[in-house]
C-alpha cells in the first residue's frame, strides 16, 4: 500500500469505542477503558482511543500517531483469532482485591 | 441503573421493535424491548446484528439514545444512502420486528451522575445520541452539573430531538444548547451557515479554565476537528474524550 491510498487518508474509520464488543466478547471486561502502549513509537493511551478500520473479514486495530497494527481480530461463528502484534503490554484497572496475591501482605 | 452485577458473558440477544418514532426526514428513533437488560452508563452503546433469511448477518454499532432503563432501550439511526443496515432501522423496521443486540458495551465514551465537573457536549450530525442518552440521564438522575451542548447539524430541519431539546432547556436547570447550522439557517441567524470555528466554539463553549469534561460525537472528521479546535483554546487532552461514528458520505453534512 503506497501513502495515497491508504483507508487512513480518508474517513473510513473509527475509533476503539467500535471495538468495545467483540473485546468485551473475548475477554469478558470493558477493554476500551484499558491503557495499552504501541510496539512501533511507545504512545500509551487509553484503546479507545486508537483508530479501527472494521471491513470484512476482520477488525484492525491501528495506533494513530505511528499508524502501526496494534491488534487484530477475526471472529468465526464459534470462535475467534486475536493477533496482539503491536501491543507491548495493556495495563487494565481491577477491583483491590485482585492485587493482593503480588503484594506480599 | 444497573442490575446487581450478576457476571453474564456478553452475547448477542434477542431486541424485539416495541415502537419507532419519526424524529427528522433522515432519522428515527427505536424502542427496543430487551427481557434482562440491565439498564446502561449514559454514552455507551450496543452492536446491532441483522440476519437475513439466507443467513447473512450484518452488524454495526448504535448508541443508546435513552436515559438509563431496566428491560427497554432506545436507539436512534440516521439513514446513510445505500448503506447496509442503517437504511432498515431508519425506513422499514415496525413494531414487532426481531433483531439481535450485544451490549451495553464501552466504559470511555461514558458520564455518570455522580460526575461533579462542568459538561460541554459538542455533536455533529447523529453523534447527538449518546449525548441525548447524557443529557436525559442527567435530568432523570437529578444531576445539577452544568451541562452545555453545541450541537452542528446541517439546516434546522435536521436537529434530532430539536422539540425536547427546546424542552429542556426550559426545565432542565443547569443545561444550555446552542446550534451550528453548516447548509441553511433560521431567517436572521446571526451567523451565516458554516463549519463549527474556533469562535463559535469559544463564545458557546465553556472557558478551558473551567477544565470541564468534554464529550465530542460525530462523523470522524467533525470529531477530529473539533478535537482540534478545543485543544487549540487549552483544553487539556485527557479531559477530550471522543467518539467517531465513520465517515460522512458528504464531507460538509456535518463537520
Ligand atoms: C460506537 C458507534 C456508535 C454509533 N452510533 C450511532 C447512532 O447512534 N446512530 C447512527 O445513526 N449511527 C451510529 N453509528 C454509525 C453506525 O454504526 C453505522 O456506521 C451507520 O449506520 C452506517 O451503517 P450502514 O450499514 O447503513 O452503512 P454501510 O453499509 O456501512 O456504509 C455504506 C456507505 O456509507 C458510508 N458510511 C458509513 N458510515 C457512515 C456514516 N456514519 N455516515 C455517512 N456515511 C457513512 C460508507 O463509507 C459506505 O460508503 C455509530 C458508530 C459507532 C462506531
Ligand atoms: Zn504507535
Amino acid at each position: 500500500m503506497t501513502a495515497g491510498d491508504r483507508p487512513l487518508d480518508r474517513d473510513e474509520w473509527v475509533d476503539g469505542n467500535e471495538a468495545a464488543g467483540i473485546l468485551q466478547e473475548i475477554f469478558t471486561m470493558d477493554i476500551t477503558t484499558a491503557r495499552g502502549r504501541c510496539a512501533g513509537c511507545g504512545r500509551v493511551a487509553p484503546m479507545a482511543e486508537t483508530r479501527v478500520y472494521d471491513h470484512a473479514p476482520g477488525l484492525v486495530v491501528r495506533c494513530p500517531d505511528c499508524d502501526a497494527v496494534l491488534l487484530t481480530v477475526i471472529r468465526a461463528p464459534d470462535r475467534a483469532f486475536l493477533a496482539t502484534t503491536g501491543l507491548t503490554y495493556l495495563e487494565v484497572a481491577l477491583p483491590e482485591s485482585a492485587t493482593s496475591g503480588f503484594t506480599g501482605a | 441503573m444497573a442490575r446487581a452485577a450478576v457476571q453474564r458473558r456478553l452475547t448477542w440477544q434477542p431486541a424485539t421493535v416495541a415502537q419507532v418514532r419519526t424524529e427528522t426526514e433522515s432519522a428515527r428513533s427505536i424502542v427496543l424491548d430487551v427481557p434482562g437488560w440491565p439498564g446502561h452508563v449514559t454514552g455507551q452503546h450496543v452492536d446491532v446484528r441483522l440476519t437475513a433469511e439466507d443467513g447473512y448477518a450484518a452488524q454495526r454499532s448504535y448508541s443508546v439514545a435513552s436515559a438509563p432503563e431496566l428491560d427497554r432501550l432506545e436507539l436512534t439511526v440516521q439513514r446513510v444512502p445505500d448503506g447496509e443496515v442503517s437504511p432498515y432501522l431508519a425506513d422499514v423496521a415496525e413494531a414487532g420486528d426481531q433483531l439481535e443486540i450485544r451490549g451495553p458495551v464501552g466504559g470511555y465514551f461514558t458520564w455518570r451522575p455522580e460526575a461533579v465537573e462542568p459538561v460541554l457536549l459538542v455533536a455533529g450530525g447523529s453523534g447527538i445520541v449518546p449525548l441525548m442518552s447524557m443529557i436525559r440521564g442527567r435530568a432523570a438522575a437529578n444531576s445539577r452539573v452544568p451541562f452545555r451542548l453545541v450541537y452542528s447539524a446541517r439546516t434546522p430541519d435536521d436537529v434530532i430531538y430539536a422539540q425536547e431539546l427546546s424542552r429542556r432547556v426550559r426545565d432542565d436547570r443547569g443545561l444550555d444548547v446552542a446550534f451550528a447550522y453548516t447548509r441553511g439557517t433560521p431567517a436572521g441567524w446571526p451567523r451565516p451557515p458554516g463549519r463549527l470555528d474556533a469562535a463559535l466554539l469559544a463564545e458557546v463553549g465553556w472557558p478551558a479554565d473551567f477544565i470541564p469534561a468534554v464529550y465530542i460525537c460525530g462523523p470522524t472528521g467533525f470529531v477530529e476537528a473539533a478535537a482540534n479546535l478545543l485543544v487549540a483554546q487549552g483544553h487539556e487532552p485527557q479531559r477530550i474524550k471522543t467518539e467517531r461514528f465513520g465517515p460522512t458520505g458528504d464531507r460538509e453534512a456535518a463537520a
